[in-house]
């Protein structure tokens, strides 16, 4: 590995960044996706969305 | 060589410092974690048994439902790697995976396994229903404790027990229409629970070496190649009648029982074949296993076709 620890600590390489990017991209897509899922749902399900019996 | 078979411990250069390593893991490498071969069977036999289904579904819900199953057969799949990382790195068929070629650590595996298990067990529950939701969560239990930490390292039974954790994808997808569950998914789970034996089995007689080499006692390993080849037509003769049975019981037509007896005929007498064969051979071994997921398949389309095609399209017009 080529990473570096100077004071300010942890140097990311370039692969390093671009695979933290990606998964940071990933993992938003899926919170937007989740966000847009559950608002959805809620439409679908009108005011009945309160009702849950377990 | 993997890294875990090498002996690294993750964690690289850095570690002598007391820092953890900055990840490389890709995308990619989090959507190989849920093995999506397995996830696409999963959902697709999800699908039919919520296609079959009697009673209405919204169609978004229906979608919402075929998500969760399909996360939480990811997270399943995850949580195997996690385990198994170990036993993958010295097989052939397994040492490319992600944790045991060192570019997903088994915490950061474990780590993604139970955080999207978690979701797709709560989002099931609020958005569809808790029936489904406690199936899929036993589901992954059951993959994850029962067959993976328990079964598969301990008894050459580990297969044909294990193999109920894929058999619950019909059940979990009836249980998101119904909210409950009957003899009719009870069948549907039994025909994959029976599928499996010969499937894995058939497999583990080319692939021996591999299974002996990473100290899993599959049946060839323990019991040797003969016994295999005579439990692998065993499971077979059971197998095809309960393929036969949905028919038989009224709940599918024509087109359905053609096909099961059909390509049932040919599952016998492919296993036949497999009882025939000794080793060195390994043909017949092969042909029934790719024939295996052919017979599921096409048992599960049929259906789907036959029976769950006018619902669903009911279900979206509704």
């Amino acid at each position: 590995m080529s990473e570096q620890r100077d004071d300010e600590g942890i140097v990311l390489t370039e692969a390093q960044k671009r695979a933290r990017r990606s998964r940071s991209i990933a993992i938003a897509f899926a919170l937007a996706a989740l966000v847009v899922l559950f608002y959805v749902m809620t439409l679908v399900k009108g005011p009945g969305v309160l009702i849950r019996p377990i | 060589m993997s890294l875990v078979s090498a002996g690294a411990d993750f964690r690289g250069p850095l570690a002598s410092s007391g820092v953890a390593e900055p990840s490389l893991a890709t995308v990619g490498d989090y959507i190989a974690l849920m093995k999506p071969r397995v996830m696409s069977l999963v959902v697709f036999t999800a699908l039919v048994g919520l296609a079959v289904a009697p009673g209405s579904l919204h169609p978004v819900t229906a979608f919402t439902a075929l998500l969760c199953i399909a996360v939480g057969a990811g997270a399943s799949g995850a949580l195997n790697m996690w385990y198994d990382a170990d036993v993958d790195a010295v097989m052939t068929r397994t040492a490319r995976r992600p944790v045991p070629m060192g570019r997903v650590r088994p915490g950061e595996a474990l780590a993604f396994g139970l955080t999207l298990g978690s979701f797709a067990v709560v989002v099931l529950g609020l958005l569809v229903n808790w029936v489904a939701s406690a199936l899929l969560a036993f589901t992954i239990f059951f993959y994850v404790v029962i067959y993976t930490i328990w079964l598969k390292r301990s008894t050459p039974q580990n297969i044909v027990i294990g193999g109920a954790a894929g058999a619950f994808p019909p059940m979990i997808g009836w249980a998101a229409v119904t909210g409950s569950v009957s003899f009719e998914p009870i069948l549907l789970f039994l025909i994959i629970f029976f599928w499996t034996p010969p499937h894995f089995w058939a497999l583990a007689l080319y692939r021996t070496e591999d299974y002996a080499r990473a100290g899993i006692p599959m049946l060839p390993v323990v019991s040797g190649d003969a016994s295999t080849r005579r439990q692998i037509l065993l499971y077979t003769l059971i197998l095809v009648p309960l393929g036969v049975a949905p028919w038989a019981f009224g709940y599918t037509g024509a087109l359905y029982g053609i096909t099961a007896v059909m390509m049932g005929a040919v599952m016998v007498a492919l296993g036949w074949q497999v009882l025939l064969e000794s080793r060195p051979a390994e043909r017949a071994s092969r042909n029934l296993f790719a024939f295996s997921i052919l017979y599921l398949f096409l048992l599960f389309a049929v259906l789907l076709v036959e029976r769950g095609w006018g619902g669903l399209i009911t279900r979206l017009t509704a």
